[in-house]
C-alpha cells in the first residue's frame, strides 16, 4: 500500500500532458483528447477522446466544433466482410454509467478542411456538443502520426 | 493449384476466386515511393506483407501502419528480408512523392506503392482486394477498402490475413510463420 501511495504521488507530480487533462461537465468526464499529426493541411485530421457518464441519464455526443478545421464531423470506422468504411455518425451514444471511447478503428472525429497542418506537440481546442449536458471545450494534444494513444498514467492501456 | 483453368462463373465465385493469387501468378506493375518500378517477380523468394490503403484516410490507414510498425519492431532483424508494402487505392492523390512523405512516418521497411488507376485495379484484382470511391461534400471523396493485411510465404503462397486491429499477440506469430 505504501508503495502504491508513493507511486500515486509521483504520478501526480509529473508534468501534465494536455491529453491527460480531465474536464467535467455535470456527470460527464472528458479525458484523453488527442489527435495525430497530418502531412499538410489537405488531408483530414482525426480527433479521439474518452467520455465517461457517471450519471443516471443517457447522453449523446451530437457534434464537434474547432477553430482548427472548417468541417469537423463525427464518423465511425466499420469493418464488414473485411472492407473498412467510414460512415458519418449523427450521434454517438454516451449511456448512463458507461464509458465511450472515440479511438483508432472505432468512433472518431474527422477534421476536414484543416486551417493548418497539425504538427506533433501542437494543441488545439475542440468543443463537444452533448445532447443533455451541453457544450464543453477540451484541449487536444497532437501526437505523432504513429501514436496509438496518449501515454497517461491512468489511461489503463 | 486450386482453381487455375477452372471455368469462371460470374454469379457463383469459387473459393479460389476469393483468395489472393500466389505472388508468382500476379501480373501487376506498380511504382514505389522512390519512383522505381516494381513487379511481383521482384518479390520472389521473400516473405511478403501487403496492406491496401490511402494517405487521405484518417483512421484505419495510420492505425494499421502503426500496428505494422510495432509488429516489425517486435520482429526486429528477423523481418528485414520481408517485403512490407502499402498499396494505395487512391492513385489520383497518392503520387510516389506523397507516399514517400507518408511512409517516412512509419517503420523504414514499409514501401509505398502506387500507379495508374488501371495498374492499381490490376493489383487489387490479383490480391482479391476491393475498393470503392465514396463521394463526400464539395467534390471530396473517401474510399472504402479491404482493411486486412495479406501475408505470403517466401515461395509466393498466400498464408493468411491479419484482420484490422488484430491483437499483436496473434499478429506477430502469424507473421513469424511466413518468415521461415
Amino acid at each position: 500500500m505504501k508503495h502504491f501511495l508513493l507511486a500515486a504521488a509521483l504520478i501526480l507530480s509529473a508534468p501534465a500532458v494536455m491529453a491527460c487533462e480531465t474536464v467535467t461537465i455535470g456527470d460527464l468526464t472528458i479525458e484523453h483528447a488527442w489527435s495525430k499529426a497530418t502531412i499538410g493541411a489537405g488531408r483530414p485530421g482525426v480527433f479521439y477522446v474518452e467520455i465517461t457518464n457517471a450519471g443516471s441519464v443517457d447522453d449523446a455526443l451530437i457534434g464537434i466544433a474547432t477553430p482548427a478545421a472548417r468541417m469537423p464531423m463525427l464518423h465511425e470506422t466499420v469493418v464488414k466482410d473485411g472492407i473498412a468504411s467510414m460512415p458519418h455518425a449523427m450521434s454517438i451514444p454516451v449511456p448512463a454509467g458507461q464509458n465511450v471511447q472515440l479511438s483508432p478503428g472505432g468512433y472518431h472525429g474527422m477534421l476536414m478542411g484543416l486551417t493548418t497542418a497539425l504538427k506533433e506537440g501542437d494543441s488545439f481546442p475542440v468543443t463537444l456538443s452533448l445532447k443533455k449536458a451541453g457544450e464543453v471545450t477540451v484541449n487536444v494534444d497532437v501526437l505523432s502520426l504513429r501514436a496509438e494513444g496518449p501515454d497517461c498514467a491512468d489511461a489503463g492501456q | 493449384m486450386l482453381g487455375v483453368g477452372a471455368h469462371r462463373t460470374r454469379n457463383l465465385p469459387t473459393r479460389s476466386e476469393l483468395l489472393p493469387l500466389p505472388i508468382g501468378e500476379m501480373t501487376w506493375t506498380l511504382t514505389d515511393h522512390r519512383g522505381r518500378s516494381v513487379r511481383p517477380a521482384d518479390w520472389a523468394g521473400r516473405p511478403v506483407m501487403v496492406f491496401f490503403g490511402f494517405t487521405w484516410c484518417p483512421d484505419v490507414c495510420p492505425t494499421t501502419l502503426s500496428d505494422i510498425s510495432l509488429w516489425l519492431e517486435e520482429l526486429g532483424a528477423d523481418a528485414d528480408r520481408m517485403i512490407v508494402a502499402l498499396i494505395s487505392v487512391d492513385p489520383e492523390r497518392d503520387t510516389p512523392d506523397v507516399l514517400a512523405d507518408y511512409v517516412s512516418n512509419f517503420d523504414q521497411r514499409i514501401l509505398g506503392l502506387t500507379g495508374s488507376a488501371d495498374e492499381v485495379a490490376q493489383a487489387a484484382a490479383d490480391f482479391r482486394a476491393t475498393y470503392r470511391r465514396v463521394a463526400k461534400d464539395a467534390g471530396d471523396y473517401t474510399i472504402d477498402h479491404t482493411a486486412g493485411v495479406f501475408l505470403f510465404h517466401p515461395d509466393g503462397r498466400f498464408v493468411s490475413i491479419i484482420d484490422f486491429h488484430e491483437d499483436r499477440r496473434f499478429a506477430v506469430p502469424k507473421i513469424r510463420r511466413t518468415l521461415s
